[in-house]
């Protein structure tokens, strides 16, 4: 059977799977809906939000950043992990004691403001957004390659299934439909990592493959990678602080990543639905447990990846290019340039004159047609006519090739069996959709509770709230595929970016809220709007307004370590200078803190109806 | 609408000093739990990972310099550890907790009888 036989099979069957689940899992109420009845067991629990956090970025590009960034990469891996202890430690098991449905929710009755819960509900709908984004991409990427379908065709038969799940089951649904999702990504992510990990060094543990001798090179695979860097002029790839990446700003990145993970609305939530707080302690470990997995495994994909790409493109002709680079060079994420020797010079920034290996990023595909007739006629003509394609794309900064198609070709690049590189596509899909569902019932509930029922309409039934909760995810999904089908350009940065914007307003918020009773509204306020606004306009300033990175030199991606500096340091500033709170609020944060008892009461339990 | 705090069923009665001075006990040993074990969190992380990798490289742990080791492998496994202990550790202290909050509720009980 051919790859994309496999690939119907495997697709096919997935979403038959998650379609099943979905008509066992329909739910009739707000609190099955938003929170899965609060009765998801905590290893299920772990796994759901294992599979809600791993999106289409950590399944398709996180190994492919890796590969390019070598040490560096690290920030990633670290950043995504790390935050989970924050979240364990910090947040999980307060908020399950505290109960309600959503993030916005806590902030709101903590700081006994109105404006508060409105500036989180913009926060959480914003971030969640720009995540979907994403995701809805790599659906369209995964659809592209492997079944040959329309990017917009894609998109839509991935919508009709988030739809169909998402709006029956709510929370209930979403969260076992993750449950499968994670098994069919991480087996996807592992299969083809072991079998190249035993191609390369004999090793079935990609981790112990990984720091091993290279079979018949005689030397480890790292200091084989770090050689081979140095000689076609990368940076080398296990030295740290190298060019952009100081430590400085290796340590902010990390940890904006870290607080942001902590402060990302779509993950807290998930700690809600599970029966008490120590069933949200044990549902942290597990969730951290199997995403684990995925991140030790990355950075030896990534490694693995690295050196077959680098060892089967550079010097090869024209006649001897792998079959995966002829599948790719299709979809523009791999390009190559010849100088007219009729082979491939596949070269780092520091012998960048020397390269013929691009991609075409956000050129168009006419453009890039363009690109390549001039290249043809400067070629042709030795120079005389034409343009050099390689300075055009070199000056648009689009040399080497794109980092989302190292995971998806690592197996073909390994030459392993069709199934294999199938199944890959199913986990990307897995991947994609699972974090998409999270997200947007993130969407739903911020505007159908926060925002219907708790400003809008506090006396709305049961039945009214459901239903605005079933209409706001499907007008969700409906954006997220437009998003999908029209990608704004700017969607992969903000991603990064939602993180430096959770951490700069969420994350002091919610621990103050839980570690002091003295911290009031005004000075929690004041800090997420200095904080946030801090973090905007560095980010907005830097990127886009060509603003210097006047603040130490500090990447954008690492600004909101600074940011949450900034929000710590006006809250508590201010607080001493603003009154107590109320004692509603204190008697709340003690009960918080106290693992005996039920949950505080709410507002909702108390209104008619429920 | 009701009170929240007296609308908690089970919760134990703040306001008696014994339960409180309970709590308060509870309450920081938590806390120094919580802050030993992100002690051990960003000195995996952002120490071994991050500040000093490049020291730790000279250091090779099998193929693998240590510093890059760190930032790419160690800091994760000492993050699902520190979570583990932070669940076991943790939910043996609220067993404890109710426990004593039990001790005290049934001595207020017997109280009440004599």
């Amino acid at each position: 059977m051919t790859i994309q036989g496999w690939t119907f099979v495997f697709v096919g069957l997935s979403f038959a799977l998650y379609l099943g689940i979905a008509l066992a899992t329909r739910v009739r109420d707000t609190e099955g809906f938003y929170v899965a009845g609060r009765a998801v067991p905590s290893i299920a629990n772990g796994m759901a939000t294992a599979a809600d956090w791993m999106s289409a970025a950590s399944f398709l590009s996180m190994a492919g950043l890796i590969a390019t960034l070598g040490y560096a990469g690290g920030m990633y891996l670290m950043g995504w992990t790390g935050g989970y202890v924050l979240l364990a430690l910090l947040i999980a098991p307060y908020l399950r004691k505290f109960g309600h449905f959503t993030v916005p929710d806590f902030v709101g009755d903590r700081y006994e403001s109105r404006v508060a819960r409105v500036v989180a509900v913009g926060c959480a709908i914003f971030v969640s957004f720009t995540y979907v984004a994403g995701q809805m991409r790599g659906v369209g990427i995964v659809f592209s390659r492997f079944l040959e379908v329309d990017i917009t065709v894609g998109v839509m038969i991935g919508m009709a299934i988030v739809f169909a799940y998402a709006t029956l089951g709510g929370m209930k649904g979403i969260t076992w439909t993750q449950v499968a999702q994670y098994w069919v990504l991480i087996t996807a992510f592992l299969i083809p990592t072991i079998a190249i990990s035993i191609q390369l060094t004999g090793h079935a543990i990609p981790q112990v493959g990984m720091g091993s001798e290279l079979l018949g090179q005689g030397m480890p695979l790292l200091a084989k990678l770090d050689q081979i860097h140095t000689d076609l002029g990368f940076a080398s790839y296990t030295e740290p602080f190298l060019g952009q990446w100081s430590r400085l700003n290796v340590f902010c990145v990390t940890l904006a990543l870290m607080v942001g993970t902590a402060g990302l609305p779509h993950v807290i939530v998930r700690f809600y639905t599970v029966r008490n707080v120590k069933a949200a302690r044990w549902s942290a470990f597990w969730a951290l447990a199997f995403i684990a997995l995925l991140y030790l495994t990355a950075p030896a994909t990534a490694a693995f990846a690295r050196y077959h790409m680098i060892a089967s493109l550079d010097g090869a002709a024209r006649t001897t290019l792998p079959a995966w680079f002829r599948s790719w060079e299709k979809t523009g994420l791999v390009l190559w340039l010849d100088d007219g020797d009729g082979r491939v010079a596949y070269r780092g920034p520091a012998r960048t004159d020397e390269n013929e290996v691009f991609r075409c990023g956000a050129l168009s595909p006419a453009e890039l047609a363009s690109v390549r007739e001039e290249h043809g006629r400067w070629l042709a003509s030795a120079g005389a006519q034409g343009a050099d394609g390689r300075t055009r794309l070199r000056a648009l900064g689009l040399s080497g090739p794109d980092h989302d198609i190292l995971v998806l070709a690592a197996p073909e690049m390994a030459a392993l069996a069709g199934w294999i590189v199938a199944l890959v596509a199913a986990g990307g899909l897995a991947a994609a959709l699972s974090t998409a569902s999270g997200l947007l019932l993130v969407i739903s509930s911020s505007v159908a509770h926060d925002l219907y029922y708790r400003i809008v309409d506090p006396r709305a039934s049961e039945a009214q709230r459901l239903l605005v909760g079933r209409v706001v995810i499907g007008l969700a999904v409906v954006v997220a595929g437009l998003f999908g089908i029209f990608p704004p350009g700017f969607v992969s940065q903000v991603v990064a970016f939602a993180f430096g914007l959770a951490a700069s307003s969420f994350f002091p918020a919610i621990v103050l809220g839980i570690f002091t009773t003295r911290v009031g509204t005004v000075p929690a306020t004041l800090g997420m709007l200095a904080g946030i606004g801090f973090t905007a306009t560095y980010i907005i300033g830097s990127v886009y307004g060509g603003m210097p990175h006047w603040c130490f030199g500090i990447d954008p991606q690492g600004i909101g370590a600074v940011g949450m500096l900034v929000n710590f340091a006006v809250t508590l500033t201010l607080t001493p200078l603003c009154p107590r709170p109320s004692a509603r609020v204190r008697d709340l944060v003690e009960s918080i803190r106290e693992p005996e008892g039920a949950g505080p009461a709410v507002y909702i339990e108390t209104a008619p109806e429920h | 609408m009701s009170d929240p705090v007296s609308a908690c069923n089970g919760a134990p009665d703040v306001h008696d000093p014994r339960v409180a001075a309970c709590i308060d006990r509870y309450w920081r040993r938590n806390v120094r739990l919580t802050a030993g074990l992100l002690a051990l969190w960003a000195l995996a992380g952002l120490g071994c990972g991050v500040l000093f990798a490049d020291a730790l490289n000279r250091v090779r742990l099998g193929g693998f310099p240590l510093g890059f080791w760190f930032a790419q492998q160690g800091s994760i496994l000492v993050f699902v550890v520190l979570i583990l202990v932070y669940a076991l550790v943790l939910n043996r202290l609220d067993a404890r907790h109710r426990r004593e909050l039990a001790a005290l509720r049934g001595a207020a009980a017997g109280g009440d009888r004599g």
